[in-house]
């Protein structure tokens, strides 16, 4: 074997290593998890009810919520991350770190899931409303048993995409001192003084998030190739 | 001490997240960051895009070599969070002989992503046109090199625009990320002001600023998707 390729084996892959990094980086996946467990229900809920608002409410309140989702779509997470984990304690607000991500994660992804819910809610046609009403449905039923499910089925690829990117995004909690996996994988390399521990890391979220990934690109290939039509 | 200034009601409010002179202090070095999150965030839109469109094409090209190592790439950077990347490529490739600046490792890893996004979209608009746009190039007498150059290219290029600009625009708001290897952007800067003055008011100027560069960026993408007849 080359020695060039040998020193970079040693480094990257190194079993010593990753051994003792294990433990750490086991700890870290699973607070990765819980963090996505925890922040994508809620991001979704909060978007899901900030769409129905858009299609439910009066000409103000659509108003209101637009400005709303724009604003966390333009703010970076890592900002809001940050305003609220280093600048809500001068307001004598001090959260842990878990709930401080959580909350910046749900802020951020309500911009983009209430975006995508809304924009799927108007794609219905107006008369699937009127119709709902005919039969004699309330609106709050008539959006939840017809207009959702069509809005739904047309806004699956976004859906999909964003909540995988609200599962990456975990990784910024790293930079408010919370130890899931890729802070846990830096504090591994700081003891093992080489980069397995990133190797490991890297791999543990392609395996977990590939999947994800791969059913993202095909519902955006049907999208695309509906479109070209 | 801190405790001891803490106010009550807004004028507390403001003498801690609006304080003028922390401000005069600490701004002008804030504001000097936004040269920086522009930088990273124009190389991170040339390399993301130029790479990702010679990847598409030379997938395309169907060069059985570079299939491969190109699907590799597409699928490692669509799925690493960006973070994790900028990380590794400041922290780990030292150790492959390999060091980078702060800009240039978070441009490099952004931009990486970027690319392995934009070649993917290319890639399906480009397989989304339909069948007979190449029928009827090859029916006009066109080889394969014009039939992609002058008649899919374009076309899915078209296609792929508003795919792309959202995906852009997420991506580059990942600037704020450089802060993890020391960039000296808007955040970072902000943070460490923040940190001496013992005051959180150059972070709500830092905020400002993200606002006053991605609203528009986030309206007008509001608008390229409402301006897209999309034909059912």
């Amino acid at each position: 074997m080359p020695e060039g390729l040998q020193i970079l084996i040693e480094n990257f892959f190194d079993w010593d290593s990753a051994l003792r990094a294990w433990p750490l980086l086991a700890q870290g996946l699973g607070l990765t998890i819980g963090l996505a467990a925890v922040a994508l229900p809620l991001g979704l809920l909060l978007g899901l009810l900030i769409g129905l608002g858009c299609a439910l409410g009066g000409r103000l309140a659509r108003a209101a919520l637009i400005v709303w989702i724009d604003l966390f779509r333009a703010f970076p997470v890592l900002v809001l991350l940050i305003l609220i984990f280093y600048g809500l304690p001068f307001l004598g607000l001090r959260l842990p770190a878990f709930a401080a991500a959580v909350l910046a994660l749900v802020l951020n992804n309500s911009g983009y899931f209430g975006e995508i819910f809304r924009a799927g809610l108007a794609s219905v046609p107006q008369g699937q409303r009127e119709a709902a009403a005919a039969l004699g449905l309330t609106p709050l039923r008539a959006a939840w048993l017809v207009v959702l499910p069509q809005a739904l089925r047309g806004v699956a690829a976004p859906l999909a995409s964003n909540s995988l990117e609200l599962v990456k995004a975990t990784s910024v909690a790293a930079l408010a001192a919370l130890p899931e996996l890729l802070r846990s994988a830096r504090v591994a390399q700081e003891q093992t003084y080489n980069p397995t521990p990133l190797m490991m890391a890297a791999l543990l979220y392609f395996v977990l998030l590939w999947p994800f990934a791969h059913l993202v690109a095909r519902l955006e290939r049907r999208m695309l190739a509906r479109e070209a039509r | 001490m801190r405790g001891a200034k803490h106010g009550r009601g807004m004028s507390g409010f403001a003498e801690h997240y609006l304080n003028l002179e922390v401000l005069a202090q600490y701004g002008p070095g804030i504001l000097g960051g936004l040269w920086v999150t522009l930088g990273v965030a124009a190389a991170t839109v040339i390399i993301g895009i130029g790479f990702g469109l010679l990847l598409a094409v030379l997938l395309a090209a169907r060069i059985a070599l570079l299939r491969w190592p190109i699907v590799a790439w597409i699928e490692a950077f669509r799925t690493l969070p960006q973070l994790a990347v900028i990380i590794f490529v400041y922290f780990g490739l030292p150790y492959a002989g390999v060091t980078v600046s702060p800009f240039w490792a978070t441009a490099g890893a952004l931009g990486a992503v970027l690319s392995a996004f934009a070649a993917e979209i290319f890639r399906s608009a480009i397989q989304a046109l339909p069948s007979g746009q190449w029928d009827a190039a090859a029916a006009l007498g066109l080889r394969f090199r014009a039939t992609f150059f002058l008649v899919i290219l374009p076309q899915a290029v078209r296609l792929a625009v508003p795919l792309l600009t959202n995906r852009a625009i997420a991506i580059i708001k990942g600037t704020a990320l450089g802060t993890a290897v020391s960039l000296p952007e808007i955040l970072g800067r902000a943070q460490s002001a923040m940190a001496i003055a013992a005051n959180p008011s150059p972070l709500t100027l830092a905020a400002a600023l993200y606002l006053v560069l991605f609203l528009p960026l986030v309206v007008a993408s509001r608008w390229l998707e409402a301006s897209r007849v999309v034909p059912r």
